[in-house]
């Protein structure tokens, strides 16, 4: 095991930031300019860093899988963006955001970066307002807030429901200003296939363009990854279906640790599936639960006649229906953590009171609402929620329940960053969800836009300089280097090796056998037994993957299978080591539920004596067991406490 | 200038005021023309007429006429070829069935050739008898303008017996249902391009321009046809 | 319970950019109703590629309509015969058992075909960068409260904003116009105090950019509304003329 050294500065919490600012190296104007960033990914993390190191004067490439910039799934985001401003004057401040980011994550993620994010959220809402981002506003003309889950202040600032996508658009036209102002350089349909190693520090990638097939290699002095999550590994999820976890098990396979891999959010208020051709979940707003009450039928009975079509939920009366989230957490109600809320609805379902054609789902249902506040301001508030339901299930919420079930959304876990977002690979950094940094066991709603921006406008800016300050020296590289054949070849082997299994299944059959595994033993609710089996299976799935694939076309040109194998290849051992992470994890936290470590009431039990850490994964060869490294978590200034929702 | 003319928005601008131009010509002529229905055996009409060819300020704005014309067809031909060139060479072999946008919206040049046709033939028969070639239809006749007796052209007597063919009475109302659909779309379109529309007036501006462009059409159409039926002999 | 039909899918496929493109004819037996279009095309590809065949190419991403990036061009119309959906958000539904559907890429010489149903909208990208920001580096800007913004002028711009970049508006085009494209953009910065600022030279830069790379001129027709995903009005393009009018009077 190696001894983690995350370089958190010295000082109190408060200062820790500014102390680092005020002693970190710098470089200047002239030297900028002989120094190339390489960013992967344009969501927020990706295009912010970009468009500002292209604003300090280095040069920069970037990447995207997509046709463009502004594809990046970071646009799909709809609630908000946190910050403590405290404009409403409710009592927020940059300590109660902070604290709320800990005690949200479960008490699994850093002060020193939790606090740092709570100090730079105000200064994202400035540059975004500069940019023009059009947040909603009040009638005086200020901005507007509202509140979200696990706060007790309005703290998001939100642009109706598509915050994600006009934060994304602001660092994307960003972004296209340093594109022409030249820059940033941008390679589109583009992916990452391996980072190039020279002297123990990472000097830049080796690319696939998408559409030729022709492998590129791209030169740096510093790579920036900032891929998104591994949510897809579940096949289905509220992921875009390109997001991937592919660059970071390059860099996993580099030398870079993957931390807390086991740290998936799941959503309670998806789409519940359909059918077995379903691509995608689809997630509705998680304010829905501010007015929509949650239940199942009290019977047995009723729940099967549903099921085979015989009953509709309006025939329910209401003492047979039963308001489980509200029964079990009367304080809460409906509006318990996502996590929680999640493992309610499987537990009814498991339990045989599941409703839909599948029984895999549970009623949400605004008849309260509208007999309260009538249809018109329901309208108002989630009218285009409403109309979009409509659209994919053909059922008016307006008269019949909604149907909901919970979906992998956000993966707290990632590449091990330290302090400076660098990873355990000199020269490579990691921003935005693909690094594990800032949420612990479990992300806050309106917290994934503030790290990612927070990450690309305000402390890449600052760390990578520190990193490049000892680097002035080093001269462009020629990609003729023997460094860049040799990653170049390996990648070309591994496409070879791709196209030469000429197999029976389908990328996608596979991935979906995966899908399956992740989400039967992997998913809400995990256990010794089932985790062991997980690892066996996935491992059976690997195996048969190598062997058995189909991957019509050939290397050369665009051939979207031969993309979806590649990354599916990665997925395989992201998902075993998500397996991996969580039988080794015998505690509940957050995101995490280990059946074995509940209370007596079925909550989640921490085991903060043995697994106040973070469990940080090193790659030690190709069929090797990984190897466990652990960072452990102090807590100078926040007090551990066990969550309570009742 | 060059720069902002040779825009695409630019060109558009050209059309629009090019057509905002020609519809202001537009309400003279409809306006002279209902005298045609006055039943003084065409004594007000000739001396419209008399007064649209003697009045030096409206003899200097007809070449203008013949330059917003011109500008109109030449431009409109021009965006359409460039617009056919942005298109593409590909079609859609599954057509188009997008809802809601008006058939003369998507068919400007075919109307303009309509109109213009049309055109042809009624500048052959009024302008150039009028001003160049003669006719003996248009001997003089005397007439009071204002109390006191003038020779004016007998316009009204060319009018009234081209109105007298059947054939052209039909080919004129074509012409002018074709004008009508023309406007139609142009009215608002000319004043989208030089940008006085919101979400407000767009729907003024299109109730706008369809009465105008109908009471144009129908309005022109109706003088013939009545010419034809009631003023004959 | 559950509905399924019978379909005959008409498909344009072009092995590359260069490469002449030709109609494939599919069946496909038994597709459930609650499927979306892309999960339908996901069933056909799954049936080609276990033919061995090469899959149908077309672009996707959130499938949630909010990435912009599925096009397709279905019996007649820019992402389908739903209103205000994209193609991801359209559903099996609206089609009938034994229906030929007809899937062609978006036409338009400002959008080539890489593949199959695949186009290249690059050009969007070139028209935001010839302008479509507000030149602020990052730091160093006023609290984000320091200017209010009248309310209807904050959700006029954020509704202009919604655009998704899909290119819609310019398939749905007879003129291969991009106006509705860059008149959101110009609109949308133009009804912010931040983006006054440079507003004549956005305007100016942006269209010039989109006359370069070979749009068409916009005749009002407002089949781009029609078929836009997010209803972005025609009214921003009266604007960007507006825009652009008065930023080369003022030269």
């Amino acid at each position: 095991m190696v001894k983690i050294d995350a370089k958190i500065p010295e000082g109190p919490l408060a200062d820790k930031w500014k102390n680092y600012k005020n002693n970190q190296k710098l470089v200047n104007p002239a030297n900028k300019r002989k120094l190339d960033i390489i960013v992967v990914g344009t969501g927020l993390a990706g295009a912010s860093a970009a468009a500002s190191f292209g604003e300090m004067g280095f040069n920069v490439k970037t990447f995207t899988i997509q046709d463009s910039p502004r594809r990046a799934h970071s646009i799909a985001a709809q609630g908000g963006i946190n910050a403590a401003k405290n404009y409403p004057n409710d009592g927020d401040s940059i300590y109660r955001l902070f604290y709320d980011t800990v005690k949200g994550g479960d008490y699994r993620a850093r002060e020193a970066n939790v606090h740092r994010l709570a100090e730079v959220s105000n200064s994202i809402i400035d540059q975004c307002v500069a940019q023009g981002v059009p947040f909603a506003r009040e009638y005086g003309g200020l901005l507007d807030n509202r509140s979200f889950g696990g706060a007790q202040v309005s703290r998001t600032f939100y642009a109706k429901g598509q915050t994600g996508q006009q934060l994304l658009l602001g660092a994307y036209q960003a972004l296209m200003r340093q594109v022409n102002e030249g820059n940033v350089e941008l390679h589109t349909r583009n992916e990452m296939v391996e980072i190039v190693m020279v002297d123990g520090k990472a000097r830049g990638i080796i690319s696939r363009n998408l559409v030729t097939g022709k492998l590129e290699r791209h030169f740096a002095h510093a790579v920036v990854l900032a891929t998104g999550g591994y949510g897809n590994t579940f096949f289905l999820s509220t992921n875009a279906m390109g997001s991937n976890g592919s660059a970071a098990m390059k860099a996993y396979k580099k030398g870079a640790m993957f931390a807390n891999p086991c740290f998936a959010q799941i959503h309670p208020t998806c789409i519940p599936v359909h059918g077995e051709f379903q691509s995608k979940l689809t997630l509705m707003s998680e304010s829905l639960r501010n007015d929509g009450r949650i239940w199942v039928p009290k019977k047995k009975e009723d729940a099967e006649a549903i099921r085979a079509g015989k009953l509709k939920p309006t025939e329910i009366a209401e003492e047979d229906r039963d308001y489980y989230l509200e029964r079990r957490y009367p304080a809460f109600g409906n509006l318990v953590p996502r996590d929680v809320a999640s493992r309610a609805a499987k537990e009814r379902c498991d339990a045989g009171f599941g409703v839909g054609t599948t029984g895999l789902a549970v009623y949400l249902d605004f008849k309260s609402a509208i007999d309260r506040l009538g249809r018109d301001a329901i309208e108002a508030r989630y009218g285009n929620l409403f109309q979009m339901y409509e659209k994919i299930v053909d059922d008016n919420p307006y008269e019949t329940p909604m149907m909901i079930y919970p979906a992998i959304h956000y993966t707290m876990g990632g590449i091990w960053v330290d302090y400076e977002l660098q990873t355990s690979v000199p020269g490579l950094f990691a921003a935005g969800e693909a690094n594990f940094s800032d949420h612990g066991a479990n992300r806050l709603g309106a917290s994934a836009l503030m790290q990612g921006l927070a990450d690309g406008y305000f402390v890449l800016p600052y760390t990578i300089q520190n990193y490049l300050a000892d680097d002035i020296a080093t001269p462009r590289m020629t990609t003729e280097e023997k460094e860049f054949e040799e990653a170049e070849n390996a990648a070309k082997g591994r496409f070879e090796k791709l196209m030469s299994i000429n197999g029976e299944k389908s990328v996608d059959s596979l991935h979906k056998e995966l899908g399956l595994v992740m989400w039967d033993f992997v998913g809400m609710a995990r256990n010794k037994e089932g985790l062991q089996e997980a690892i066996e299976k996935i491992q059976a799935i690997k195996k048969e993957f190598w062997s058995n694939v189909r991957i019509p076309g050939s290397t050369g040109g665009m051939n979207v299978e031969l993309e979806k194998a590649s990354r599916l290849a990665d997925f395989i051992e992201i998902g075993e080591l998500m397996a991996r992470d969580a039988l080794h994890r015998e505690e509940s936290c957050g995101g995490h539920f280990r059946e074995e470590y509940q209370t007596e009431e079925g909550e989640a039990l921490r085991q903060d004596d043995k697994f106040a850490y973070s469990g940080c994964w090193a790659y030690k060869g190709e069929d090797q067991e990984p190897e466990l490294n652990k960072e452990e978590l102090t807590f100078d200034v926040v007090k551990l406490v066990q969550r309570n929702y009742k | 200038m060059s720069s902002t003319l040779g825009s695409s928005i630019g060109k558009k601008l050209l059309m629009s005021l090019s057509g905002l131009f020609l519809i202001m010509f537009l309400v003279v002529h409809l306006t002279v023309n209902s005298f045609l229905l006055i039943p003084d055996g065409g004594e007000f009409f000739n001396a419209g007429a008399h007064f649209m060819a003697t009045t030096p300020a409206i003899r200097l704005i007809e070449p203008l006429l013949a330059i917003g014309f011109l500008v109109h067809i030449l431009w409109g031909v021009k965006l359409t070829i460039e617009n056919r060139r942005a298109r593409g060479n590909a079609r859609y072999a599954s057509g188009k069935k997008t809802t809601g946008v008006t058939w003369a919206s998507q068919n400007m040049l075919v109307l303009g050739i309509t109109v213009g046709a049309f055109l042809v033939l009624h500048i052959a028969q009024f302008w150039v008898k009028m001003k160049l070639t003669g006719d003996p239809l248009l001997d003089h006749t005397t007439i009071s303008i204002g109390g006191v007796e003038t020779e004016v052209e007998n316009a009204y007597a060319l009018v009234n017996t081209t109105f007298s063919y059947l054939w052209i009475v039909v080919v004129y109302v074509i012409g002018a249902i074709g004008l009508a659909i023309h406007l139609s779309h142009g009215f608002w379109s000319a004043f989208q391009t030089i940008g006085f529309s919101n979400e407000i007036w767009r729907k003024r501006l299109t109730v706008l321009g369809n009465i105008f462009a109908w009471l144009m059409g129908l309005g022109f159409s109706l003088i013939a046809v009545l010419q034809y039926f009631f003023y004959q002999g | 319970m559950e509905n399924t039909i019978n379909i005959k899918l008409k498909v344009w496929r072009q092995a590359g950019p260069k490469a002449k493109g030709r109609f494939e004819t599919f069946e496909l037996k038994n597709i459930s109703t609650d499927s979306s279009f892309l999960e339908m095309l996901d069933i056909l590809n799954e049936q080609l590629i276990n033919k061995g065949e090469e899959p149908v190419a077309f672009d996707h991403d959130c499938r949630e309509g909010i990435c912009g990036m599925c096009s397709l061009y279905i019996n007649g119309r820019p992402h389908g015969p739903d209103d205000d959906v994209t193609t991801c958000q359209l559903h099996m539904r609206k089609f009938k058992d034994g229906q030929t559907i007809t899937i062609e890429p978006w036409r338009s010489a400002g959008f080539p075909v890489i593949k199959d149903l695949i186009v290249d909208r690059g050009a969007f990208d070139k028209i935001i960068a010839a302008g479509g920001y507000v030149s602020v580096n990052t730091g160093g800007v006023p609290d984000a409260n320091a200017l209010p913004i009248p309310k209807p002028n904050a959700d006029e711009a954020m509704d202009a904003a919604s655009c998704i970049g899909c290119g819609a508006c310019v398939a749905a085009c007879k003129n291969g116009s991009a106006m509705l494209f860059v008149s959101a953009k110009v609109s949308q910065l133009a009804l912010l105090p931040q983006g006054k600022v440079e507003g004549a030279r956005r305007a100016k830069n942006m269209v010039a950019k989109m006359d370069e790379l070979g749009f068409g001129n916009c005749t009002n027709t407002g089949a781009c509304e029609v078929e836009c995903p997010k209803g972005i009005s025609l009214a921003n393009i009266a604007r960007l003329n507006r825009e652009f009018l008065s930023a080369k009077a003022q030269d």
